[in-house]
């Protein structure tokens, strides 16, 4: 609907049946304290009820609050998001710590994960967040980020930018003081979701299955812990999000089953980065980029030898994980559970 | 000269955003200066002096802050004229939910953090309903659902806002703000230039030094609340 289309149909209908068909503008009733305005009529008329002094405290007459409603509606009364098409993301090389010239152009495209290796300090997050602000030469890196193999203006980049690119980080948190639904809940309607109730549903049962140890849906989010808290947050990017990148920054440590979530990321047909110390994650990646001074060093295919060493890693990971949960459940360890 | 004002509640992060925005907006040192309009003490001072930053600071007091800054603002501009800046910013801190130092024709920037509870932006009065500019900060530590929902609690009150995620430690994100704040205009005076909105109003016997409770001291613009049963 245009502007024009919601006037009418704003002026036309009683609140009661807007409130019906876009819950949302409940929001806007709230956020200047008409909660009780009478819902019988259509809104110019319920307005008229209001006292002056009540929309004077928000700088604003009745007509002024009208033309705020329909600008509300306009934005947000709007079908889901749709997405930017991403099928390629191009890193031009910049120079490194010690300036000297990154001669690299990799291109990544929708479906590949890519996995970032190197020391502690060496600059993997440098080089995904120059991804997640779409650098063009204009950070300590001197990298350029090409989208679909273009160069981004500053506008392209301020109306991209936070719509294209879902990061998870090892810092990460969850700070608000909401169960795990509501917070499901909450993110759903930000996404202006449709099917809000089934998407919930779906994030949950997924973060239950990467969570090593599995948690109630009325959950407060702060309480969970750092394994349970990455599995939400993993579950919900790939369920939730629109973003057509992902970037991962080291969430090893955590207790989730990081195969399934990476595959479960990657069947999203998005381009994901996974900066990591962890073998696993590193060798199921497509390829893998080495880090050295703050620059991209080289930039390694996995071959098919080091996919078969893919299943030996794994289950040397499986025996440590054997040793966590025994030791977690308060049993002795010996030598011989390693036969 | 152009003028920026940055608003936003105490320990919101605006001067680390400023600190990091003066690096990057890539002019010479000197060329920019900062007003702070602060209420009783300040410790932004030494920020920005240790940072080569010319500052002045200003405490409003027993004064409405926003009166306060209202009646000395074109003194300020005048002070950056004279002191030959090319970008003055003032920044103050929304010491109530309804402040709102903003004026018309004059780029707005108000800074809120991410971990200041998610109904914030919807508490917050005209300081966020009435800013071209909405910078969060903080959001590197928070999960990407929470930075997405709390972004879309502002743009729900202030739908033609931009906003910006800033980190005020590593900068990450100010290059944008650098980018909206070179197209602000310059400007010789503020004189006639109007606020975007009413300051508090308050004309009444406490605003004078009155400090006994009770109906027989209370004079002037008064508001009572309404309890059930009276
Ligand atoms: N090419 C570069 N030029 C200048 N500084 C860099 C470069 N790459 C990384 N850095 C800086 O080096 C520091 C460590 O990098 P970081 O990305 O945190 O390392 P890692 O994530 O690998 O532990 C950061 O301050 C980062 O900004
Ligand atoms: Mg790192």
């Amino acid at each position: 609907m245009s502007t024009k289309d919601f006037v009418t149909y704003v002026k036309s209908n009683n609140l009661v049946d807007v409130l019906q068909d876009y819950p949302i503008a409940k929001d806007f009733l709230a956020n200047f304290r008409l909660d009780a305005i009478s819902k019988a009529l259509p809104l110019p008329q319920a307005l008229e009820e209001v006292e002056e002094e009540t929309l004077d405290e928000f700088g604003l007459d009745k007509h002024g609050m009208l033309q705020k409603f329909y600008m509300f509606m306009e934005n947000f009364a709007q079908r889901e998001e749709t997405s930017t098409t991403v099928s390629s993301l191009t890193i031009l090389g910049g120079l490194n710590k010690l300036k000297k010239r990154e001669s690299i152009e990799l291109t990544i495209v929708s479906g590949e994960v890519v996995s970032v290796v190197g020391p502690t300090g060496s600059g993997k997050s440098r080089l995904l967040n120059d991804i997640e602000c779409l650098a063009q030469r204009d950070t300590p890196t001197g990298r350029q980020i090409l989208i679909n193999g273009e160069a981004l203006d500053e506008i392209q980049r301020f109306e991209m930018g936070g719509k294209l690119v879902a990061q998870l980080s090892q810092n990460m948190n969850f700070v608000m003081d909401l169960t795990v639904r509501e917070f499901l809940e909450k993110h759903a309607n930000g996404r202006l979701a449709k099917n809000a109730d089934e998407i919930v549903e779906k994030c949950f049962l997924c973060a239950n299955e990467l969570a090593g140890e599995k948690f109630p849906i009325d959950t407060k989010v702060t309480q969970l812990s750092g394994g349970q808290s990455r599995a939400l947050m993993i579950a919900d990017t790939a369920n939730m999000s629109n973003s057509p990148i992902i970037l991962i920054d080291e969430i090893e440590n955590a207790g989730i089953d990081r195969r399934q979530a990476v595959e479960l990321l990657a069947k999203s047909e998005k381009i994901i980065l996974i900066s990591t110390h962890d073998p696993l994650l590193a060798l199921m990646a497509d390829k893998r980029i080495v880090i050295k001074n703050g620059g991209i060093d080289r930039v390694i295919e996995t071959s098919d030898t080091e996919r078969k060493s893919l299943a030996a890693i794994e289950k040397i990971d499986n025996t440590l994980q054997m040793f966590r949960n025994r030791l977690r459940t308060g049993e002795i360890i010996t030598e011989d559970l390693l036969r | 000269m152009k003028l920026v004002t940055v608003a936003g509640p105490p320990s919101s992060g605006k001067t680390s955003v400023i600190l990091k925005l003066i690096e990057g907006m890539d002019m010479d040192k000197g060329s920019i200066g900062v007003v702070k309009f602060d209420c009783l003490t300040s410790f932004d001072k030494l920020s920005y002096q240790e940072a080569g930053i010319p500052v002045h600071i200003g405490f409003s007091g027993k004064i409405c802050p926003d009166h306060y800054y209202v009646s000395n603002i074109e003194d300020a501009v005048q002070w950056g004229i004279q002191s030959g800046f090319d970008l003055l910013i003032t920044e103050s801190a929304g010491l109530c939910n309804r402040c709102s130092p903003y004026i018309n024709g004059i780029l707005s920037v108000c800074v809120i953090d991410n971990l200041s509870g998610i109904n914030t932006p919807r508490k917050i009065g005209p300081m966020m309903r009435f800013a071209d500019i909405v910078v969060i900060t903080k959001g590197d530590i928070v999960s990407q659902a929470e930075r997405e929902v709390f972004a879309f609690n502002v743009k729900q009150v202030n739908t033609a806002a931009k906003v910006i995620f800033v980190n005020g430690i590593t900068g990450q994100g100010i290059f944008l703000l650098a980018t909206f704040l070179k197209l602000a205009r310059d400007i010789r005076t503020l004189k006639d230039l109007k606020l975007r909105f009413t300051t508090p109003a308050a004309v009444c016997s406490y605003c004078t030094g009155e400090t006994r409770i009770g109906e027989a001291y209370q004079m002037g613009m008064l508001k009572k609340l309404e309890f059930d049963g009276k």
